[in-house]
């Protein structure tokens, strides 16, 4: 608390303004680490399952690259118009800001659309969590992702309805920040889903 | 002070930062499925192309270094990064005996 | 599912706690109507966001665990006394072990420790509270409605019974079918959250509300341990909350995680499990490591010897408690290269731990040493620990270990660390900042009784097992068989444990006549302390500090009275004081998870869904909160001042 008063000035952005605010933005970074450790824990276990696969399907039955690149490009664009909302926050225009976090709204539940099409076509095809460990490690791991961005995206509903009713205040700036990193932590997850899932999955 | 919050126009810094990641993307598509590389170099390959696209979504979008705090947070990343490795690296080192 | 199933029946001891948990119950509602205290509980302390109350709860939770875990310890010995005895059948024996190593790692441990982190840590680097107080509420009622849901087990569905390690596939389905497990499962998962969030809590609090001029090198020991602790906590318990998340899918969702078909493999939990739990024991050791340093010197009136060495000890246990955890099943037939590995960084762990104890003796070495209670623990704590280290250097050892390995050699090891480290700590750090508490001290002669019976009942009981452990008893048998002739050191371990019991009723009797007739401390610095929490009145006010002291040296407040000043306070120099408002919806927010997690254990999904629900309305009512907390006014801090200020 005591080295804070002296660093306020004009030029800091809004979400750094407050003690409060600077606090909960390293707390969330720090959250960060802990979620970066739980899903490196999901990773271990489907990569020491994934061969793992009983009477069920293999995972080059089971995977289309089709379905998987157009999931990556909806979440690697909405990181990008999350980065612009966050942009336009910093120039202070409250309209851009709200537009490029509803575009990154959608593009998140295009992304969750294609996911859950992707899961009801496996399971149609037998292939659900209680077929083999393959399969168990599969869903929880992609599916702990999906529910992330689920609930990323409620989140950010709620966030764009304090902007609406209380515009920019140091405290709804910080909240878009949060929530920005967030995002983007997510989109990191799934790169690296895309590569150890998917593409290694294929060439395996 | 330590920081070092970005003020620009034109947001250029997120426009290359996205134009590398679909870059990188692509780069990754292609070893696997096109490169003909032996499957171990297509996986080298495509880890440590995910490995830099984590790197730069940290540095170019979440502004890692940035705030009073950047050094903390920097940190705070690499370490995580460590245990990363330590679990699943550990993991599939130790339960590889297991048929 | 009938009734006769939701309850368990059969069993006089059962029925025995039905009746005094009812009677307790009763009780309880009965003083808080008549003495009309329900306001007083809900405004002084459900809804309070003050660090100094909430590790109170922590303690006064961790001591009834104690307790818990202590009456389950005691029915195992009483079991194991003589051979062939009938005491327990070997359903009810697993059920206990279980309980009682779950409990006293989770639900004693961690919240003692914790408990004294809350209280002393933001006193100790001169801060006002923590870095989100309306969290730190969260994780302690996170906390105890997972510790609660995991103590009706016995009496509603049954206990769990595979262990506290809760190995598969015995923990499957297929070996346990009853409820038991899904209590493992998720009463860890709700409390493992509430630990998680207190881990980042206190990171950011040590990391960014420090004094002015409390640079890292100049913070108290328990601070660094807590530092170093709370990277532990943040990195290892998402690991566990993984771990159980996909218990839970394999026992109510029928997955493949562990199963012994279709794929899965059961040696991944025993992995998984201890990459988190090896971690967890050095997250209970730490503390306990930080608070006897500030015990040593304090009580030998000499700065910490070899402070940086301290430091850089703990710093490297950060990073080896992470590549140690296959120690735990060297016997599961990894090959020799991953066995040497782990053999290696087990070793390797072993040289910080060593450092510390060098640092204590040459603290005391020519120090002038008063013998508290603080100290007598924190001393006896040295050679009892040592011997439970050496003993753990011989387990790392790979090929050794296929001998020690789940006898009462590996019992003995790790009670010697856990109880001469951990629980020691625990009491000395409760002997010492009790003042702090409740603003008198613990009586010091009831205290060394306390501190003999239970340290010779200690060596008593644990000694023997080492012996035990070498001549072939396995942990966890039920009985064994006369000519085995293990039934004198058995006996002998039964006395002491009955020696301990004594120590601890002891123990509780002192709290009870300190309340009543314990001396007042007046000064608020009762053993001439040499760090911040000593400079605030005793018990502490709400604000902690009036002013934010300003720190020049290692051990702050012994320098400040060394250079003749002590703390004073300048009332010129008063402003207002920021502090958060409380709030019910941490209490609240817990309730629904234990109902949530009730749903789970049951299976009964509407339950989960609506209690799920619940929580996530709490949620979002706080996004919405615009609470500000209030200030508290100088006229009302002189008051307060004036009022506790020592008189000097
Ligand atoms: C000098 C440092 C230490 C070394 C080298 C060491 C080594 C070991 C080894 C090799 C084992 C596994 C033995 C087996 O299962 O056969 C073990 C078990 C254990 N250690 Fe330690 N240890 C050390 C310190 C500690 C400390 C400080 C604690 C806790 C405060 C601790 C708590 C435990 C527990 C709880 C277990 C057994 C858990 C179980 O199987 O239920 N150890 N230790
Ligand atoms: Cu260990």
């Amino acid at each position: 608390m005591a080295e804070a008063a002296h660093h306020y000035d004009e030029t800091m952005p809004l979400e750094y303004r407050t003690e409060e605010s600077r606090l909960n933005i390293l707390g969330f970074w720090i959250f960060l680490g802990a979620e970066v450790a739980l899903f490196a824990t999901l990773f271990a276990t489907y990569l020491v399952l994934f061969q793992r696969t009983g009477h069920g399907p293999t995972t080059a039955d089971l995977f289309e690259i089709k379905d998987v690149m157009i999931e990556t490009l909806l979440l690697l664009t909405s990181s990008f118009t999350c980065g612009l909302a966050v942009f336009e926050m910093r120039r202070r225009r409250l309209t851009g800001l709200l537009v490029w976090l509803l575009v990154t709204l959608l593009l998140g539940a295009g992304f969750i659309t294609f996911e859950v099409r992707e899961f009801i076509h496996y399971v149609h095809e037998g292939a659900t969590m209680q077929t083999s460990a393959f399969l168990s490690s599969f869903f929880v791991l992609v599916g702990t992702h999906g529910a992330h961005v689920s609930l990323g995206i409620g989140w950010m509903t709620l966030i764009i309805i304090q902007l609406l009713q209380r515009g920019f205040t140091p405290r709804t700036a910080r909240k878009v920040f949060i929530v920005s990193l967030y995002w983007h932590f997510l989109d990191v997850v799934w790169i690296f889903i895309f590569t150890l899932v998917y593409l290694t999955g294929m060439v395996m | 002070m330590g920081t070092n919050y970005h003020h620009e126009t034109f947001p250029w810094k997120h426009i290359v930062g996205f134009i590398l990641s679909l870059v990188l993307t692509f780069a990754a598509l292609w070893i696997a499925f096109s490169s003909g590389l032996a499957t171990k170099a297509i996986l080298t390959g495509i880890v440590v192309l995910a490995v830099l696209q984590a790197v730069l979504q940290l540095f170019m979008f979440m502004h890692v270094t940035e705030s009073d705090s950047g050094k903390i947070q920097t940190i705070n990343m690499a370490y995580s990064f460590f245990i990363a490795i330590v679990v699943v690296a550990g993991s599939i080192w130790t339960m590889a005996f297991v048929l | 599912m009938k009734w006769s199933e939701f309850f368990v029946t059969g069993e006089p001891l059962i029925y025995a706690a039905d009746v005094s948990i009812v009677l307790t119950v009763i009780g309880i509602v009965f003083i808080l109507t008549y003495f009309k205290k329900w306001k007083w509980l809900w405004d002084e302390w459900l809804t309070t966001v003050d660090h100094k109350k909430i590790g109170v709860m922590y303690i006064i939770s961790a001591v009834l665990m104690l307790f818990r875990g202590g009456v389950d310890a005691l029915l195992m010995r009483a079991q194991l006394t003589a051979p062939n005895m009938k005491f327990l059948d070997s359903q009810h024996y697993n059920e206990i072990f279980t309980t009682h190593g779950t409990i006293m790692i989770l639900f004693m441990a961690m919240p003692f420790i914790i408990g004294l982190m809350n209280i002393v840590v933001p006193l100790q680097i001169g801060a006002r509270d923590v870095a989100y107080p309306y969290l730190n509420a969260l994780s302690f009622w996170l906390f105890f409605v997972g510790a609660m849901l995991f103590n009706i087990a016995f009496v509603i569905g049954g206990s769990p019974d595979a262990g506290w390690t809760a190995y598969f596939p015995l923990a499957g389905n297929e070996f346990s079918p009853g409820v038991g497990n899904n209590y493992y499962a998720v009463a860890l998962q709700i409390s493992g959250i509430g630990t998680l969030m207190t881990g980042i809590n206190f990171l950011v609090t040590i990391l960014k509300m420090r004094a002015l001029g409390m640079t890292l090198m100049r913070m108290p020991m328990f601070t660094w341990t807590i530092l170093i602790t709370c990277v532990l906590i943040i990195f290892a318990f998402p690991v566990l909350t993984v771990a159980l998340a996909l218990m839970t899918f394999d026992r109510l969702f029928d997955t493949q995680f562990f199963t012994m078909a279709n794929g899965g493999m059961s040696m991944l939990w025993a992995n998984l499990f201890w990459i988190w739990g090896h971690p967890e024991v050095y997250i209970v050791i730490l503390p306990s490591f930080g608070i006897f340093s500030e015990v040593v010197s304090t009580f030998a009136r000499k700065r910490l010897f070899g402070y940086k060495a301290m430091v850089g000890s703990i710093v490297g246990i950060a990073f080896l408690s992470f590549i140690v955890w296959v120690h735990h099943f060297f016997t599961m037939g990894a090959g020799a290269a991953v066995n040497s590995f782990f053999s290696i960084t087990t070793m390797a762990i072993a040289i910080p731990t060593g450092v510390k104890i060098f640092n204590w003796l040459f603290t005391l070495r020519k120090g002038r040493i008063r013998f508290t209670t603080a100290m007598l623990w924190s001393l006896a704590f040295i050679p009892n620990f040592v011997i439970g280290g050496v003993t753990g250097v011989m387990l790392a050892m790979a090929a050794a270990d296929y001998q020690y390995h789940n006898s009462y050699f590996l019992i003995a090891h790790f009670h010697y660390v856990l109880i001469a480290g951990t629980v020691f700590a625990c009491f000395a750090g409760l002997h010492y900042w009790y003042p702090k508490m409740f603003g008198h001290m613990l009586n010091e002669r009831l205290g060394k009784w306390t501190f003999w019976l239970f340290m010779i009942g200690f060596n008593v009981c644990f000694f023997p097992m080492y012996f035990l452990g070498l001549m072939g008893m396995t942990r966890r048998m039920y009985t064994y068989s006369a000519g085995l002739g293990w039934t004198p050191l058995n006996v002998v371990a039964t006395i002491g444990a009955a020696l301990m019991g004594i120590g601890f009723l002891v123990l509780c009797y002192n709290i009870y006549y300190s309340a009543r007739y314990g001396e007042r401390d007046m000064t608020g610095d009762p053993w001439d302390g040499r760090t911040l929490e000593w400079a605030t009145s005793s018990p502490v006010a709400h604000y902690n500090f009036a002013v934010i002291p300003e720190v020049k040296d290692l051990d702050a407040y012994w320098e400040m009275k060394k250079s003749g000043k002590g703390f004073e306070m300048d009332e010129e120099k008063l402003k207002p004081i920021h502090m958060p408002s409380n709030s019910g919806r941490p209490f609240l927010i817990s309730i629904a998870f234990f109902f949530a997690g009730f749903g789970l254990v049951f299976k009964w999904f509407t339950l989960a869904i609506i209690a799920a629900v619940f929580i996530i309305l709490g949620l979002i009512l706080r996004s919405f909160d615009d609470d500000d907390g209030y200030y508290i006014s100088v006229d009302e801090i002189k008051r307060t001042e004036r009022l506790t200020r020592k008189e000097a």
